[in-house]
């Protein structure tokens, strides 16, 4: 229960941390009118494919917590590496983006839209990494066989986070990948 | 393989502030109970006091007369921005933290926090965070471009020396530290209170800290994501604050006052929370209209979100924004002074004794009232256009953060010190305290709003001989080594407490809240039992139950109803 509360809360704060980063990224970006690098750098396909790759990482979590909760240790486990990889993909996706933008001499100090690229996309990278990591932990406890009490609130709790990791991936996606397309198919 | 390593708890009761057990300082350092950990942040608070005060002093030295050259205008600069960023994030939040992280498992009926573990943590990333901030100092300079470190002054091409990275970096695990504690208090007030303790009978204290932890946790996140741009900007070549790349200027003032306002908020809420207990158990009345202070608390915290422009009026952000901020700026006076209506009506008719404490509490209604006063005439933007980054600007703050939330720390260390060392203080030695910091502080601050008014600009190193500038300087610097002495018998009235105070009771003070029942100081398990909560003075109940509250109606119980 305390430990719940404490993931909302805290879950809460970095919604606020990550509105920051994405204000910025905003202020750069679409005002006064929209950067065209938006568009024409960034690759809207195949960012598209890691992201459903990604968000399909917090079914395949949902699965591991109604599989906990029945006591079904075996596939447990099976949906919580399914989790840890889809992951694991989704950041190997950020760093070819991130290899193709480099070698087009887009670095974090080309100007302003860069920097505020880099820093959103970078810091949610950041937050799946640290999210792959108590994944990890978790599946060391699956398989020592410490994940037998349905009542423990470990799981929802890392649930919380990872959840929440993947609906900032979604907002993120909309505005710097999905809205940029919009906005420039309808001024044509 | 994780293994459980014993660590060395106290046997007996907590020794309060010295170190004298067999286990000694390793006792201290591997603790994870919340009153050491709350002595601890206190004594933190305490130790970056003098260090900030000590900064300050030498500036007061610097402004003794004009044109002195006692320091160098960089030297100046370093120690007025060391000055305030020790003051805000390394004296007044953990001081705040510290006396919540000790009280409110004992006013809740708990016997610990929600995670003792994380509470131990963030207490020592806080303490390191400050620590690697003075280690600037030797690193090639300290930050120079104010506590709020203004872009584009904050880029390298202004500020070359690390000294603004220690200040990102140092902040940053602090804020990391401070928002942490602020979700185990949240978390601790909802899951561990006494079961017949309903939110109607928390302590206001508790309140307070309450609405506090989540302002922290709104708040906080602005400044942190802030300084992870501006390291970004200084260490990676970033631009989002480097105006000469196309960065924003204005991007840093919003994201910075968006935390900084609710910040004042958040270090003055919970002194309003000592105060309220502090002017109850003092004037030996239940505090005048509790839904009105706890309800006032709540739309502070609400509307300390939508004012943060005021900040920023001199930037150009047009008529429309201007007005809008300046009304809001306004509004936030209202729940303001409701309380201290509040306080005045809980004094009214009470049997007041003026212990040390509640001469801090009662002075705290006259300044911060000053200090409330000067704060509506910036929501004033012509006023405010006039008198920006003046001496009218210095005084205002200090009369809100000393006045206001210092002054209520006071209170509340007094009136708690008993029960945190189990010894009374000298009241004789704690009145010279009281008046002369009193004087010292109306001293260094009052001419301040002259000096503001006649145009002095603030965090200039010095000052030419205009009419008034001399003769004020010179009070205002008088006044400040006054506060400077006042201290020196601060610290000897600890020391002379300990040492030779006689024992406290259990409840000195006749106090109405939880903590009061458990012995002074308290042993490492607070409470074995507890009686049922019945009203919002539990204690004062159980030892008075011929006049207990637990009898009255509720509108009597709050202070609610009508005088005849």
């Amino acid at each position: 229960m305390a430990q719940k509360t404490l993931i909302k809360l805290i879950v809460g704060s970095e919604t606020i941390f990550f509105l920051a980063l994405l204000m910025a990224f905003v202020y750069f970006s679409y005002v006064p009118t929209l950067n065209p690098r938006l568009v024409s750098r960034l690759d809207l396909t195949s960012t598209g494919l890691f992201t459903v790759l990604l968000l399909s990482s917090s079914f395949t979590f949902w699965r591991a917590e109604v599989s906990f909760r029945r006591g079904q240790t075996k596939q447990l486990r099976l949906w919580l590496i399914g989790t840890v990889v889809l992951g694991i993909v989704f950041l190997f996706g950020q760093g070819l983006e991130y290899r193709t933008l480099f070698r087009e001499q887009l670095t974090i100090s080309q100007g302003t839209f860069t920097t505020s690229f880099f820093t959103l996309t970078g810091f949610h990278g950041l937050h799946v990494l640290i999210g792959l990591i108590i994944l990890s932990i978790v599946i060391y406890l699956a398989f020592l066989g410490d994940l037998d009490d349905p009542d423990s609130v470990l799981l929802p709790s890392v649930g919380i986070y990872w959840h929440f990791v993947d609906a900032v991936w979604a907002v993120v996606f909309m505005v710097v990948y999905v809205l940029p397309h919009v906005l420039a198919d309808s001024t044509l | 393989m994780i293994t459980d390593v014993e660590l060395p708890e106290p046997e007996k009761s907590l020794p309060g502030a010295t170190v004298n057990s067999d286990q000694g300082l390793l006792m201290w350092i591997s603790s994870v109970d919340h009153k050491q950990i709350g002595i601890m942040y206190l004594l933190m608070a305490l130790f970056y006091l003098f260090v900030g005060g000590l900064l300050a002093l030498l500036m007061r030295v610097q402004l003794l007369v004009p044109n002195n050259h006692f320091l160098a205008p960089d030297a100046y600069n370093q120690l007025f921005t060391m000055h305030g960023t020790t003051m805000i994030f390394f004296v007044l939040t953990p001081a705040i933290l510290g006396l919540a992280v000790y009280l409110v498992p004992l006013q809740i009926g708990a016997n610990e926090m929600a995670f003792p573990r994380l509470n131990a943590f963030s207490f020592w990333i806080s303490l390191f965070g400050g620590l690697l901030l003075y280690f600037s100092f030797l690193a090639g300079g300290a930050p120079d471009a104010g506590w709020f470190s203004y872009a584009p002054l904050n880029q390298t091409q202004y500020s070359a020396s690390p000294g603004i990275d220690y200040y990102c970096i140092g902040l940053l695990l602090s804020g990391i530290g401070t928002v942490a504690t602020a979700g185990n208090l949240a978390v601790t007030i909802i899951t561990l209170r006494t079961p017949s303790m309903q939110y109607k009978y928390m302590p206001v204290f508790v309140w307070m800290v309450f609405i506090d932890s989540f302002l922290i946790l709104a708040a906080f996140p602005s400044l942190n994501a802030a300084l992870a741009m501006l390291l970004i900007d200084r260490q990676l070549d970033g631009h989002f604050f480097n105006t000469d790349a196309g960065g924003s200027a204005l991007l840093w003032q919003h994201l910075f006052w968006l935390f900084g306002h609710p910040e004042v908020y958040i270090v003055v809420l919970p002194p309003f929370g000592v105060l309220s207990e502090v002017f109850q158990v003092y004037s030996r009345k239940p505090i005048f209209g509790y839904p009105f202070v706890v309800g006032s608390g709540i739309a502070i915290s609400l509307l300390a979100f939508g004012v943060w422009v005021h900040h920023m009026f001199a930037t150009g952000m047009g008529h429309t924004v201007n007005s809008f901020f300046a009304v809001s700026s306004m509004l936030i006076g209202i729940p303001t002074g409701v309380k201290v209506f509040n306080w005045l009506g809980t004094m009214y008719g009470g049997s007041i004794r003026f212990t040390t404490g509640m001469l801090f509490a009662t002075a705290f209604l006259v300044e911060f009232t000053i200090g409330g006063l000067s704060g509506i005439s910036f929501a004033i933007v012509p006023i405010d256009w006039q008198l920006t980054d003046t001496y009218y600007v210095v005084a205002h703050l200090h009369y809100v953060f000393l006045g206001g939330s210092l002054f209520g720390l006071f209170a509340g260390l007094f009136y708690w010190f008993p029960k945190m060392s189990g010894r009374m203080y000298s009241e004789r030695l704690g009145n010279w305290f009281f008046w002369l910091f009193v004087i010292g502080f109306n001293l260094t601050f009052f001419v301040q709003h002259i000096l503001g008014i006649i145009g002095m600009p603030r965090r200039v190193y010095t000052y030419p001989a205009l009419a008034g500038y001399s003769a004020l300087n010179l009070t205002s610097s008088l006044g400040a080594f006054l506060m400077g002495l006042s201290m020196l018998v601060f610290l000897y009235l600890l020391y002379d407490a300990l040492k030779r105070g006689k024992r406290a009771g259990d409840n000195p003070w006749d106090g109405y809240t939880f903590e009061w029942l458990t012995s002074s100081p308290p042993p490492l398990k607070n409470f074995t039992t507890l009686p049922p909560v019945y009203s919002f003075r539990p204690v004062h109940d159980l030892n008075h139950p011929e006049i207990g509250d637990y009898k009255k109606p509720d509108e009597e119980k709050y202070g609610t109803k009508d005088i005849d």
